[in-house]
């Protein structure tokens, strides 16, 4: 991989950049892709109609304090804590599943239709295309947390009153200032997947079978989070990639607490940092003879 | 499963030929080096911008070899060497080792032993230079089925650091047209047939100007038509100085297009050679050849042959053959007109008349002593 001497020819750094583009449009343009995102899409769809429905003849259930639920009851007051309780309903599984799915499927795909060969000799250079793959999938990510938050914020103002926000430290910002809040949340979640993002990076470069890496990366993610709520196992948790994902309510309080938050965008750091090696160690050495 | 250590060579070839093909000489610039991942550019020349890459071989191999995980052997210590703008026939039966071959040449997977130079610098470590100036098409093609034609060579063509974005609507469309494209281009890749997914994979290789075409199997699922097509424009590329490496298990294809060919068999190269001396080798171990006539008065035209020397003589139907006689010191063997023309003369009517030329296929059943099957 002598990539230093590309430099001496023509200088082209914007050609990465190109193959980048070429990722993301050929991704997006996936039916599969594309249902992905509707499912996701439904889900603050599906919540806010329930939430509707079992509050329209009753008082609002559901006790408050910590944890994601307990968002729930706040929707009938303000239709922007929809976006919260989307994104906390969300996150655990439906969010990192779809990253499972084109993450599992980005390398090993390539790999099973035959095409990876062609890309390798055109040639694309297999740590650029590491990259590249790594940059779409982190897009996706960026993508589906955002049309969960877009989606429940226009079901959240069509269903429910919007207004002043109400923080879980019991201080009112303003409709604005949540907005903001809540676009910081969806930041927040989109990193927390920057972790599974490379697990399955690393899992698809590992075989040339696509659905095979999906299904290892989701039941892989399903089997960590069952081993996140073991209490005779706490001493590992923290280090589970999903154990802070929920540590996005904290923006929510004023002042926020850093603390959890920042623990949890270290810990993603630290997966990406870790798989991210392992799959370009991988990837850079293997046979390809698919 | 034995250990690596203890591989076991392929079965002694029964032809085990003791001079090769008149081979061309190895003119390796430095000596051996490691298999090279990531050796980087040590060994390397490492030309200036815009300098052309020396040597005078396309392609050329030392001891390269491939031994799959088990020890079986692949490819085993395969001394290739591919001349500059020849179209060079890669000949085996399936299962021989070639494809393995030109992955190894083409960067995809690493060699156990051995080394290999593409265009005259080492692979894979220079892929990132050596690669663009080279199309592919390796085992069949690989397409997006849900992107169209058009749409897939974008795609392969931004995959290549050297191509130019702005100039690539037309050198696809270029491509597209050459292989007879241009018609489906907007069609799903999905929903084309073997033959269209071929050409597809051959316009991939033909998006930008090449110093050498690697087509492994490149007439694979076409019709008649289709080859004739494919072997015109291999015939083109090769009239404008590119060096088209052609691997097929069709000993005719070969025959048609090929300067040069190599021959394959269990992972070791039998021969190689231009194509006129494999076939030469063999006329040669068999004298001048067998003379071929068709004819409606088989008997006479035997007696005839039979007083100008000719040996050998069987009748088959209406053609009679015979074994041209060896050349006289200082006379050559006789005339092929004047034995026309005495058959003609002594009353033989005469349909056909000619020598049987060996081919490849005799060339490869001599030196392999089996048939043109799948390797066991």
């Amino acid at each position: 991989m002598s990539q230093a001497e590309g430099v001496l020819r023509r200088p082209r750094p914007l050609w990465s950049l190109g193959l980048l583009r070429s990722e993301i449009t050929m991704t997006f343009r996936r039916w599969r892709t594309l249902a992905l995102l509707a499912v996701l899409a439904g889900v603050p769809v599906l919540v806010g109609i329930a939430v509707k429905i079992e509050t329209g003849d009753g008082g609002p259930g559901g006790g408050g304090g910590q944890g994601g639920p307990a968002f729930i009851s706040q929707v009938t007051h303000n239709g922007l804590f929809l976006v919260f309780t989307s994104l906390a309903v969300t996150l655990p599984f439906f969010l990192p599943m779809s990253i499972g799915v084109i993450a599992g499927d980005s390398l090993a795909g390539e790999a099973h239709g035959g095409t990876l060969r062609y890309l390798l000799v055109a040639p694309a250079g297999r740590t650029r295309l590491l990259l590249v793959k790594y940059a779409t999938t982190l897009t996706f990510c960026l993508v589906a947390t955002l049309v969960v938050a877009l989606s429940a914020l226009v079901t959240g103002a069509l269903l429910f009153p919007l207004g002043e926000v109400t923080l879980l430290s019991g201080t009112s910002i303003s409709f604005g200032e949540g907005l903001l809040r809540a676009l910081a949340i969806a930041v927040v979640v989109a990193l927390s997947l920057i972790g599974v993002a490379a697990v399955g990076l690393f899992i698809s470069a590992l075989t040339s079978s696509g659905i095979a890496a999906m299904a290892t990366t989701v039941g892989l993610l399903i089997t960590v989070q069952i081993l996140d709520t073991i209490p005779q196992l706490s001493a590992v948790q923290p280090y589970l990639f999903p154990h802070y994902w929920l540590s996005f309510a904290d923006l929510l309080r004023d002042p926020v607490y850093w603390d959890q938050l920042q623990k949890n965008l270290g810990l993603q750091a630290l997966y990406a940092a870790v798989f991210g090696s392992a799959a370009w160690a991988r990837f850079t050495t293997r046979d390809i003879t698919a | 499963m034995p250990p690596v250590g203890a591989v076991r060579r392929p079965v002694a070839q029964p032809h085990d030929m003791g001079e090769p093909m008149p081979k061309q000489p190895a003119t390796g610039p430095d000596g051996a080096r490691p298999p090279a991942r990531g050796s980087g550019p040590a060994g390397t020349p490492a030309p200036g911008p815009g300098v052309p890459s020396a040597g005078e071989w396309a392609i050329e191999t030392r001891g390269l070899t491939k031994a799959y995980r088990g020890g079986q052997l692949a490819v085993d210590g395969l001394d290739l060497v591919v001349p500059r703008g020849s179209v060079f026939g890669f000949l085996g039966p399936n299962g021989s080792g070639k494809t393995t071959t030109i992955r190894m040449l083409m960067g995809l997977i690493d060699a156990t032993a051995g080394s290999a130079r593409v265009l005259g610098q080492p692979m894979p470590a220079a892929g990132r230079r050596v690669l663009p100036k080279v199309g592919a098409l390796i085992e069949g093609p690989a397409l997006y089925g849900f992107l169209s034609g058009r749409e897939n060579l974008r795609r392969f063509d931004a995959a290549d650091p050297d191509a130019d974005p702005r100039s690539r609507d037309a050198r696809v469309g270029h491509a597209l047209e050459r292989v007879g494209l241009g018609a489906a281009a907007g069609k799903k890749a999905r929903a084309y047939s073997l033959g269209m997914k071929q050409r597809l994979g051959l316009a991939a290789a033909l998006l930008r100007p090449r110093e050498l075409l690697v087509l492994d199997e490149p007439t694979n699922g076409l019709d008649p038509q289709g080859m004739r097509e494919i072997r015109a424009l291999v015939r083109e590329l090769a009239a404008d100085g590119t060096t088209v490496f052609l691997s097929s298990h069709l000993l005719d294809e070969i025959e048609q297009v090929c300067t040069h060919a190599a021959v394959m068999a269990r992972g070791r190269l039998i021969t190689q050679g231009t194509v006129a001396d494999l076939s030469s080798t063999v006329l040669g171990s068999r004298g001048p050849g067998r003379l071929t006539v068709t004819t409606p008065d088989p008997a006479d035209a035997v007696r005839v042959l039979k007083e100008h020397g000719l040996t050998g003589l069987q009748i088959t139907d209406d053609r009679v053959t015979g074994e041209l006689p060896e050349a006289d010191d200082g006379a050559g063997p006789p005339e092929l007109a004047d034995l026309n023309a005495a058959l003609v003369h002594a009353g033989v009517r005469v349909r056909g008349f000619g020598t049987e030329r060996a081919t490849l296929e005799d060339v490869f059943v001599q030196l392999t002593g089996e048939g043109f099957d799948v390797a066991g």
